[in-house]
């Protein structure tokens, strides 16, 4: 999702046979429910992987603001506006805990960034779409952050312990991100004709986006089986996908609009809703730097990064001015 | 170009209710106004805490995890240093 393809530098997963005994009392730690702190011993493989998912997680998280920060000065009310202000605040706050997260792993953040303008680290394909309309920032809140709850709840368990605690965190902060994203909705649906379209038009844009959000199916992935054995993955995409169409689909009868999906019924056997896959070619377009908004994105991440680089120098000189002048007096 | 990157910092909270400071995570600063600065708006956004502590991470000794059995095991066996270790007969009342 916030972390959708993280593909692992390994040849996915590693027999117990096959594993140094430093690998091996590493597992068994894992498997007994141990949290992994920065200075004990890892797996080359385990560190790699880590830095990928949370530095992808956290450059969600920044790039994620760009979408709703379009909205900010045009929010309707000034409530509104302070609740989106709140909103997109708090992202740019779970950027920097996951940043410190990764960081732990020794690698930093201004390295992190400079992957992301690269290209060589990635962020969520849902924030390559565009926010039309205020009811998108309905939608966004209600089903992107709704999306995003679902795969961090789990991660709180997570074996690496800074990055748990920092879910943890996150976590906390993020139900208030859905909660104000329905609320929107509410006003909507219950506003005039054209609002209800106009709420009814956000859901049918983001619905596939935010189903693509937990990844490709990983049924036969290799990389997945060994994410899960160190506990870096708590659950398949495909569970999680699942558990989101089914809570979000009472939420959307709730508000009288219809999830875009003519396929979608509840399935009484499995005791689950049907529904139908998102475009996955759609997906790997928008992941591999074709969808509607990566290229806007980037340049925006690239000139906030160029533009305030003289600030970063200047103010790091002037510290060291004061540091060296304090010396000099003492 | 590659400007040098801001150092990192550790931070510390105390929350509202008299318990001690509280490590809750880091962040980069150029130095420890600007990392107070910005530890108020990272990490005390909801209340969190009425006191900030930050102290650079370079600055940080820490014992090593190779050290665990030395540093931890000797006090494993002394359970008479608990409460729970001396029997008092139930007819002393409340100890
Ligand atoms: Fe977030
Ligand atoms: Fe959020």
């Amino acid at each position: 999702m916030y972390a959708q393809m993280v593909k692992s530098t390994g040849k996915g997963l590693v027999a117990r046979e096959d594993m140094s005994p430093e690998d091996c009392a590493f597992q068994d730690r894992i498997d007994a429910g141990e949290k992994i702190e920065p200075r004990d011993y890892m797996p080359d493989g385990y560190r790699r992987n880590l830095i990928r998912q949370i530095g992808q997680h956290a450059h969600s998280e920044i790039v994620g603001q760009l979408p709703e920060g379009n909205w900010i000065t045009r929010a309707p009310t000034l409530e509104r506006k302070a609740n989106l202000l709140a909103k997109v605040q708090d992202e740019a706050g779970h950027g920097l805990y996951l940043y410190c997260a990764a960081e732990t792993l020794g690698v930093s953040r201004d390295e992190m960034t400079e992957m992301l303008l690269d290209g060589r680290m990635k962020y969520s394909s849902i924030f390559n779409y565009p926010t039309l309309t205020w009811a998108d920032m309905g939608a966004v809140g209600w089903l992107v952050d709704g999306a995003a709850i679902m795969n961090q709840v789990p991660l709180q368990r997570t074996s690496y312990g800074p990055y748990a605690r920092a879910m943890v965190r996150i976590c906390k902060e993020e139900s208030f991100h859905q909660r104000q994203g329905f609320h929107i909705m509410m006003a909507m649906v219950n506003g005039t004709a054209d609002q209800k379209r106009m709420a009814q038009d956000a859901l049918n844009r983001f619905w596939y986006p935010a189903l693509m959000m937990f990844g490709p199916s990983d049924k036969d992935s290799v990389h997945s089986a060994q994410s899960m054995a160190w506990r870096i993955k708590v659950n398949t995409n495909d569970e999680l996908r699942q558990k989101f169409v089914d809570e979000t689909v009472p939420q959307a009868e709730y508000l009288g609009l219809t999830i875009p999906d003519a396929h979608l019924h509840w399935n009484d056997e499995t005791e689950h809703y049907d529904f139908t896959e998102p475009d996955w070619d759609e997906f790997f377009d928008v992941i591999s730097g074709n969808g509607p908004c990566n290229v806007d994105r980037l340049n925006a991440r690239k000139t906030a990064w160029d533009d305030g680089a003289w600030v970063r120098e200047a103010m790091m000189a002037h510290a060291e001015k004061k540091a060296a002048r304090k010396q000099a007096a003492e | 170009m590659s400007v040098k990157e801001w150092p990192l910092w550790e931070v510390f909270i105390r929350g509202q209710h008299g318990m001690s400071h509280r490590h809750v995570g880091s962040l980069h600063a150029v130095d420890a106004k600007h990392a107070i600065k910005n530890a108020r708006d990272v990490y005390t956004r909801r209340n969190e805490g009425v006191s900030i502590w930050v102290v650079e991470a370079a600055h940080i000794a820490a014992s090593s995890p190779s050290e665990k059995g030395p540093m931890y095991d000797p006090a494993r066996d002394k359970v008479y240093r608990h409460p729970t270790f001396y029997d008092i007969p139930d007819d002393v009342g409340k100890m």
